[in-house]
C-alpha cells in the first residue's frame, strides 16, 4: 500500500497498538494469566479512548488550528447517549425479572413504569422524558450517539465560524458551550438524572452471566480497534490535499480564502469529524468506567485534552495518543494515592494535591521549551530539524542568503 | 472590446475618511495596466473591494461576459470565477514544501469532500514543475517555503497566481525585494501573461513600471487623477503636483 510506504509512522503505531493489546490480553485475567487486575485493564482500555479523543483534538487543533475547548463535551455526550441505552435495556432486565416473581407475566404498560420508577425515582419523575423515547433501541440510541453531537457540531460550527470568530474567541466560546451543557445537565429536569447521572454502565443488558473480566477485555479491544481505525483514517485526511488545506487554515487563513478556498466549509467538516470521534470515543469509555454524571462535561477536561495534545506534540497524530497516554496514566499514578508522598520540612508533599501544580508546570515548560512536545523527541533522533535560518533577509541584492549565512 | 471587470462610482470610507472616492476603473480581458499613486491613494483599498475582501458603501464592481456583480460573493467565490490576488508581502505557506504551496494553488475543485479524495495526476505533477521552472524554482520543490529567500517567495507567490489560472490578476508591488535581474524577469513574466490574461500592477518604482510599457491609472485620494500612456501621466500638472507636494 503506497499510503502505508509514504507514513512509516502509521506502521509503527498500529503495530504497537496490536503487540499491546495482545500482550495485555496474555496478563489478563479474564483470558490470560491474571498478572494484571481487571480494574487496571479497564484504565487501560479507558486511557485508549482517551487517546482517541486526543488524535480528534490534534487534528482539529494541531492540524487546522481550532483550539476547541469543548471537545470533552462530544465525549461526554456520546457516553451519555450509550449510557441511555444501558441504562434502559439492564433495568428493563431487572424489572421484567422482578415482575416475573408474582406469578402472572407482566403487561408492558407495568414494565415501563416499572423502569420510570427505576430509573427516575432518584429524581421524583414518574414519567419517562421524551428524550429517552429510543433509548429501548440499541441501534437507533447508536445512531444518537453520533447524530447528537454531530449536530451540535454543526450547529455550534455553523455559528461561530460563519461570524469569523477564530484564536482565543473561539476557544472561549466553546468553553461556554461546554459549561452551559453542564449546568443544563446538572438539572434534574434535564431527563438525563441530573447530578446523579448514569450508572451500571458496565453491566452489558443480555450479558448478566459474562463476568467483568472477560468484559473489559472485549471492551480492551473495541477500543484498541477503535484507535487503530480512527488512526488510518486521519492519516489519510491529513496526509493528501486536504491535510494542506487545513494546515494552511491554520497558518493563514485569509491567504487560503484567496486561493478559493471557503475557509468555513472546511473548518466545520473538521470540527464535525472530530466531535464524531470523540463522541465514539466516549461511547466506548463510559461503559469501562460504569458511571457518567455532568460534571464529565466541566470545562477542566476539555482543558486537560489540550494539554495531552500539547505535551505528546500537536500537529502529529503520535504525538497526542502518546501525550494521552504518558499523562492520563501518570496522572491516575498520582491520584491514585500509590505515589509516596515526600515528607518535607513545612509538611507532607502529597501528590495527589500536587500532581495538579506539577502537570500545570510542566505544561507551561513544555509550551516555552518544547513546542513539539514528547513528539519533538523524535524528531531530534531521527536528525530531523525544522527551517530555520536565522537573521534577516539581505535584501535584494544579495539573493537567496540569510544574514548568518552570507557572514560564513 | 468589453471590459473583463468594471468598477463604478465605488466609494469606501473608515471611520468617516474617505479611502475610495467615486472610483471608476475599468480593465479589458487581455491587458496589462499599472496603477501608481502616492500612500493612501486607495490602491490597496481598491484591490480589497475586488477581492472581495472590503465592501463598498456604494457603487458596483462587475465581472467577466455576464457582469457578475462581485458584492455579493465571498472572498472564496471571488477567487474560484478568476480573480487572483498577490500581496504586497510574500504569503506563502511557510511550513508546507514548495510543490504543497503549488498544490494547494492548483486549479481544481475547492470543496471539502472533493479536495478529500483528490490525488494527483501525472498532468498536474507536470503542471507542477512546469510552473516552477518558470519562476526558477524547480531545483527547490521539495524545500519548505519558509526556507526560501524573500525574493524566492516572492516567485513562489507568483507561481501560486498561476496556478490558479485566474482570468484576472492582481498584483502587489511584485518586484519588492528583488534583484535587477529578477526584476527583469518579472517584467518579462507580467508582460507575457497580459497576452492572455488582465493584470493590474500596482507598484511604486517607475522605472518598473516604465519597462512594463502599458497604460498607467494615476490615483489620488481615492479617485482617479490621470489615465494613459506613462509619458502622457507624467507630463500631467495635476500628478506632478500630486507626487511633487509629497516631495517624491
Amino acid at each position: 500500500m503506497l499510503f502505508a510506504k509514504s507514513k512509516p509512522s502509521l506502521i509503527v503505531v498500529i503495530a504497537t497498538l496490536l503487540v499491546f493489546s495482545l500482550v495485555v490480553t496474555v496478563l489478563s485475567e479474564g483470558y490470560g494469566t491474571g498478572v494484571l487486575s481487571t480494574s487496571f485493564i479497564k484504565t487501560l482500555g479507558k486511557t485508549l479512548c482517551l487517546c482517541l479523543a486526543a488524535l480528534a483534538m490534534d487534528l482539529v487543533w494541531g492540524y487546522a488550528g481550532i483550539l476547541s475547548l469543548g471537545h470533552m463535551a462530544f465525549f461526554a455526550l456520546g457516553g451519555y447517549m450509550i449510557g441511555m441505552w444501558l441504562m434502559y435495556a439492564r433495568t428493563a432486565e431487572i424489572v421484567t425479572t422482578a415482575l416475573a416473581g408474582g406469578g402472572l407475566p407482566a403487561t408492558p404498560a407495568e414494565i415501563q413504569d416499572g423502569i420510570t420508577s427505576q430509573i427516575f425515582g432518584v429524581v421524583g419523575t414518574s414519567e419517562l422524558p421524551f428524550i429517552w423515547g429510543f433509548a429501548h433501541s440499541f441501534p437507533l440510541q447508536m445512531l444518537l450517539v453520533v447524530l447528537v453531537p454531530g449536530l451540535l457540531a454543526l450547529c455550534f460550527g455553523w455559528l461561530a465560524f460563519r461570524a469569523r470568530v477564530t484564536g482565543v474567541y473561539l476557544s472561549i466560546l466553546t468553553q461556554a458551550m461546554t459549561l452551559a451543557l453542564a449546568l443544563y445537565l446538572f438539572q434534574n429536569d434535564s431527563g438525563l438524572r441530573g447530578n446523579n447521572g448514569l450508572s451500571g454502565l458496565q453491566n452489558l443488558p443480555g450479558l448478566s452471566s459474562t463476568s467483568q473480566d472477560s468484559l473489559s477485555i472485549w471492551f480492551f479491544w473495541a477500543s484498541a480497534a477503535a484507535l487503530g481505525l480512527a488512526y488510518l483514517l486521519i492519516s489519510w485526511v491529513v496526509s493528501g490535499k486536504f491535510g494542506s488545506v487545513i494546515r494552511a487554515i491554520r497558518d493563514d487563513e485569509a491567504r487560503v480564502r484567496f486561493l478559493g478556498y471557503s475557509v468555513e466549509g472546511y473548518k466545520l467538516f473538521v470540527f464535525i469529524l472530530t466531535a464524531v470521534i470523540c463522541a465514539l470515543a466516549g461511547a466506548l469509555y463510559y461503559p469501562q468506567a460504569g458511571i457518567i454524571n455532568p460534571a464529565e462535561l466541566a470545562p477542566t477536561a476539555s482543558i486537560y485534552l489540550a494539554v495531552w495534545v500539547a505535551i505528546g506534540g500537536r500537529g502529529r497524530l503520535y504525538g497526542a495518543i502518546i501525550g494521552a497516554a504518558f499523562v492520563s496514566l501518570l496522572s491516575s499514578w498520582f491520584t491514585g494515592g500509590r505515589a509516596p508522598s515526600i515528607p518535607l520540612v513545612f509538611g507532607t508533599l502529597n501528590w495527589v494535591d500536587w500532581w495538579q501544580v506539577l502537570l500545570g508546570l510542566s505544561f507551561v515548560l513544555v509550551t516555552l521549551f518544547a513546542p513539539k512536545g514528547i513528539g519533538g523527541l523524535f524528531d531530534s533522533l531521527a536528525g530531523l530539524h525544522s527551517p530555520n535560518r536565522r537573521g534577516a533577509p539581505l535584501g535584494p541584492n544579495d539573493g537567496s542568503l540569510q544574514e548568518k549565512e552570507a557572514l560564513k | 472590446m468589453t471590459a473583463l471587470l468594471e468598477v463604478s462610482g465605488a466609494c469606501v470610507s473608515f471611520d468617516g475618511f474617505r479611502a475610495i472616492n467615486n472610483l471608476t476603473f475599468t480593465i479589458g480581458p487581455q491587458e496589462l495596466r499599472a496603477i501608481i499613486g502616492p500612500n493612501g491613494a486607495g490602491k490597496s483599498t481598491f484591490m480589497d473591494i475586488v477581492t472581495g475582501k472590503t465592501r463598498p458603501d456604494s457603487g458596483s464592481v462587475m465581472f467577466g461576459e455576464k457582469s457578475t456583480s462581485l458584492l455579493k460573493l465571498s472572498e472564496a467565490q471571488i477567487a474560484r470565477i478568476g480573480v487572483g490576488r498577490k500581496f504586497q508581502r510574500p504569503t506563502v505557506f511557510e511550513d508546507q514544501t514548495v510543490t504543497e504551496n503549488l498544490t494547494l494553488a492548483l486549479k481544481a475543485a475547492r470543496c471539502p469532500w472533493r479536495v478529500l479524495i483528490w490525488r494527483k495526476a501525472r498532468a498536474d505533477v507536470a503542471r507542477i514543475a512546469d510552473l516552477a521552472a518558470q519562476v526558477g524554482l524547480a531545483d527547490h520543490l521539495a524545500r519548505k517555503a519558509g526556507e526560501l529567500s524573500h525574493g524566492q517567495k516572492q516567485w513562489l507567490e507568483i507561481a501560486m497566481l498561476l496556478a490558479q489560472e485566474p482570468r484576472l490578476l492582481l498584483v502587489d508591488e511584485p518586484a519588492a525585494g528583488m534583484t535587477p535581474a529578477e526584476r527583469e524577469h518579472t517584467t518579462a513574466l507580467l508582460v507575457d501573461i497580459a497576452k492572455t490574461r488582465a493584470v493590474v500592477v500596482v507598484e511604486h518604482d517607475m522605472e518598473f513600471v516604465r519597462r512594463l510599457n502599458c497604460k498607467v491609472t494615476v490615483l489620488h485620494e481615492g479617485a482617479v487623477l490621470a489615465e494613459g500612456s506613462l509619458d502622457h501621466v507624467t507630463k500631467n500638472q495635476q500628478v506632478i503636483d500630486v507626487y511633487l507636494g509629497r516631495g517624491e
